[in-house]
This record gives C-alpha cells, sequence and structure tokens, in this order.
C-alpha cells in the first residue's frame, strides 16, 4: 500500500487529500453532469435551430418581413402544441423555436439535477437554496402566461 | 430587405459580435442590440429577446468547459443565483412597463460603465478571514493553479448578493449577461479571485438569462427569424473567439478597440433614446 503511494507525486497527494477533505470527490461528479447537461443541450439545440432555418430561408427567403414594429410570433408557434405541429410539417420557424425552448431549458435542467446532486449528497442547505432558484424560474413562467 | 439579405447580415454581424464579446469577456449582446436597433431597424423588444437567446447558448457552451476544470464555485453560484434569478424575474416584468426610449438609455449608460470596467486595472485583493455568513454557507472554497491548489474566503456576502439583484434586473430589462456588474459584486464586493469570478459569473448568467427569457418565449419578444441568425452567429463567434485568446496573450489593444466602438455604440443608443428614435 506504502510503496504505490510513493509514484504519487507529493503535490498531487496534497491535492487529493485536500479535496476528499472538502468532500469534493462527490461534486467533481456532480460537475461532470453539469458540464454534460450544459454542453449537450447547446449542441442539440443548435442543430435544430440550424436546421430550422435552413428551412425557413428556403421558403421564404426572398420574402420581406416587416421586424420594425412588435407584433409578437407567428400564431403557429404560440403554444407548444402548435410548434410540435409545425415540427412535424417541416415548419422552418417551429423547428427554430422548439431549439431556442430546447437552449432555454438547458440551464434549467442543471438547476434540477444540481438539486437532486446536493440531495444525494445529504447538503440539505444547498439542495434548499436550489430549489429556491428553480422556485423562481416557474413563477417567472407562470407570469409570462398570465400576462 | 428580404429574410435571405437579413439573415446573411445578421450572420455576419453576430458572428463579429460572439467574436468580440468573449475575446473581452463583455459578451456578444452588447454589439448585437444596437446592431439590431440601430442597423437593422428591428423593434428593440425582439432585440431583446434575440440577445437574450444567445447569451445563454455562449455562457452554457464555456461554462461546461470550466466547471469540468473545477474552478466554479458551484455552491457560491447557485446560492447568487437566487439574487440574479429573482433580479431577472423583476426585469422582465419591468421590461413590460418601461418605455423602450428609456431601455435604449439605460442600454447605453450600463455599456459605458461595462467599456470603463474592461479597462480598468484590477488589483487583485483575496480575504483572508472567513466571515460568519461563509462558514455558515460554506463558501469559502479552492481552486487549482498548475498543480497546485489555492484556498481562498468570502466576504461581504449581503453586500455581493444585493449587488447581484441588480445584475440581475439589468440582465431581465436589457436582454445581455451584465457580466461586468456581476464581477463587480464578486472581484470588488466579495473578494473572490479573478479566475474564480469570472468563471462563476458565466456560470450563472445562463440561468439568469433563462429566468427572463421564459417571460419573453410567452411574451413573444424572441422571433425566430431574428434569434436563429443570432444564435449561430455568436456562438460560433465565441467559438472562433475562445481559440484566439488561448494564442494571443496581448490584448490590450483589443479591449481598446472594443471599448471605443461600444462607447461610441452606446452614444448612439442614447442620442437615439433621447430623440425617441427607438
Amino acid at each position: 500500500m506504502e510503496s504505490k503511494e510513493t509514484y504519487n507525486s507529493p503535490i498531487r497527494l496534497e491535492a487529493d487529500q485536500q479535496k476528499a477533505k472538502s468532500g469534493s470527490l462527490k461534486d467533481k461528479d456532480m460537475q461532470a453532469i453539469i458540464g454534460w447537461i450544459l454542453r449537450g443541450g447547446v449542441f442539440v439545440s443548435m442543430i435544430l435551430v440550424f436546421i430550422g432555418g435552413v428551412f425557413f430561408v428556403y421558403r421564404h427567403g426572398y420574402s420581406v418581413p416587416d421586424y420594425k414594429t412588435f407584433k409578437g410570433i407567428p400564431i403557429f408557434i404560440h403554444s407548444f402544441s402548435g410548434i410540435l405541429n409545425g415540427v412535424i410539417t417541416f415548419k422552418g420557424q417551429a423547428i427554430i423555436q422548439l431549439g431556442i425552448i430546447l437552449l432555454i431549458a438547458t440551464p434549467v435542467i442543471r438547476v434540477a439535477f444540481s438539486a437532486i446532486g446536493f440531495l444525494l449528497e445529504k447538503d440539505y442547505l444547498y439542495t434548499f437554496i436550489t430549489l429556491i432558484v428553480l422556485l423562481i424560474i416557474i413563477a417567472s413562467m407562470i407570469s409570462g402566461h398570465a400576462g | 430587405m428580404s429574410v435571405i439579405v437579413f439573415t446573411v447580415i445578421l450572420l455576419l454581424g453576430s458572428y463579429f459580435a460572439g467574436l468580440l464579446g468573449s475575446m473581452t469577456g463583455l459578451g456578444g449582446g452588447f454589439i448585437i442590440i444596437p446592431l439590431l436597433t440601430l442597423l437593422l431597424k428591428v423593434d428593440i423588444h425582439y432585440a431583446i429577446g434575440a440577445s437574450l437567446v444567445s447569451v445563454i447558448a455562449t455562457s452554457s457552451g464555456s461554462a461546461a468547459a470550466y466547471v469540468k476544470e473545477g474552478i466554479t464555485n458551484i455552491r457560491l453560484g447557485m446560492f447568487l443565483e437566487i439574487a440574479t434569478t429573482a433580479g431577472a424575474f423583476t426585469g422582465a416584468l419591468l421590461a413590460i412597463y418601461v418605455p423602450t426610449h428609456a431601455i435604449a438609455i439605460i442600454f447605453g449608460l450600463i455599456l459605458i460603465f461595462s467599456a470603463v470596467m474592461s479597462l480598468r486595472n484590477k488589483v487583485e485583493q483575496v480575504a483572508n478571514k472567513e466571515t460568519f455568513l461563509s462558514k455558515k454557507l460554506r463558501l469559502s472554497s479552492n481552486y487549482p493553479v498548475n498543480d497546485e491548489v489555492v484556498s481562498y474566503n468570502v466576504t461581504n456576502i449581503a453586500g455581493g448578493f444585493f449587488m447581484m439583484v441588480f445584475a440581475g434586473i439589468i440582465s431581465g430589462l436589457l436582454g445581455v449577461g451584465s457580466g461586468a456588474l456581476k464581477v463587480v459584486a464578486m472581484d470588488g464586493i466579495m473578494r473572490i479571485p479573478f479566475k474564480v469570478s469570472t468563471t462563476t459569473s458565466n456560470f450563472m448568467i445562463g440561468v439568469t438569462a433563462a429566468a427572463s427569457a421564459v417571460v419573453y418565449l410567452q411574451r413573444g419578444y424572441i422571433h425566430p427569424g431574428i434569434a436563429m441568425p443570432v444564435m449561430i452567429g455568436v456562438l460560433l463567434g465565441a467559438v472562433s473567439g475562445s481559440k484566439i485568446l488561448v494564442q494571443a496573450t496581448s490584448s490590450k489593444w483589443l479591449r481598446w478597440v472594443f471599448a471605443i466602438v461600444v462607447t461610441v455604440l452606446s452614444i448612439q443608443m442614447i442620442y437615439n433614446g433621447i430623440k425617441g428614435n427607438i
């Protein structure tokens, strides 16, 4: 056992001890999962937005949009069911909007996973803090819907 | 202007916004909004919506890399996200009632402030005493530098928290990441090492922007025709920017160029805001 440890550099060993002390060995797993969620979410949404963009420009390339005055967004992408309907009929703007919704959801999913991570670590204070953040985002979502 | 021309101009403009934004650390939103409103005459609400989407994309993309390196203080980020999301929620609600020309003027003022902040030579002051709140919330942490582990403490948590509420309101109202304000709260008030404050701020920007984006999305401020080229352009630009930064270390002249560009843009925004053109 001891001979095995002498192969490690003293600095590394100290670093590892310190990490173990602050409990960041488990934190490391959580960091990996968080990194993976963020990267995956951005990657998939970027692909959706790109595909939707190709359809949109191909179909509407020569029409002249008016973005000067605020008129909201086209009616067929107002609701989530409308967007899904548009996606299966290959409507460009619906595919883009689905990608954007996924992108907005990415950091929210990250927060939800952090809550689970803190709970598994039995860090109840931070589970609570993370849930507050999640509640604020949900409140924001509901208020947007109401108005 | 046809959809093709609009999309191509916006793709190129957003690419450079993302490139400059990531090289200077100010983020792409600060160029995107003047580009859309002043040059392309797009309504400022659409501009804010599109900019928010690009902010989420770039911050999530780069946060993924930093989190894996173990520099980001996730506990500190989570705790301060209470402040920034509550602020962003408030900011998004305010955006409905604040007249558009006032939004343009506030945007210009924050932009000048950020440019000045980016030029300042910062002196790192690291706190060495652990305060009561920091201990309770277990915010003191450490981060790797080469092969060593450097420990640090966090002070003045209440002050930093309130600054973060303000940063959140600005982010929700203007559709920017307000990274400059977040860094002020963490470097200046809470005395956190630069490397930790920039990466933790980046980690929080995505969640902050998402809290206001859910409001903008439902109010129809996020238009696919505008958000699509902005998101693709800014993200690709930011990826290129992060690669260039590794090679070129002397970025002082670049910060000056950016500060001048940003100042001209902010004066334009304020001028047009006062005249009521926006």
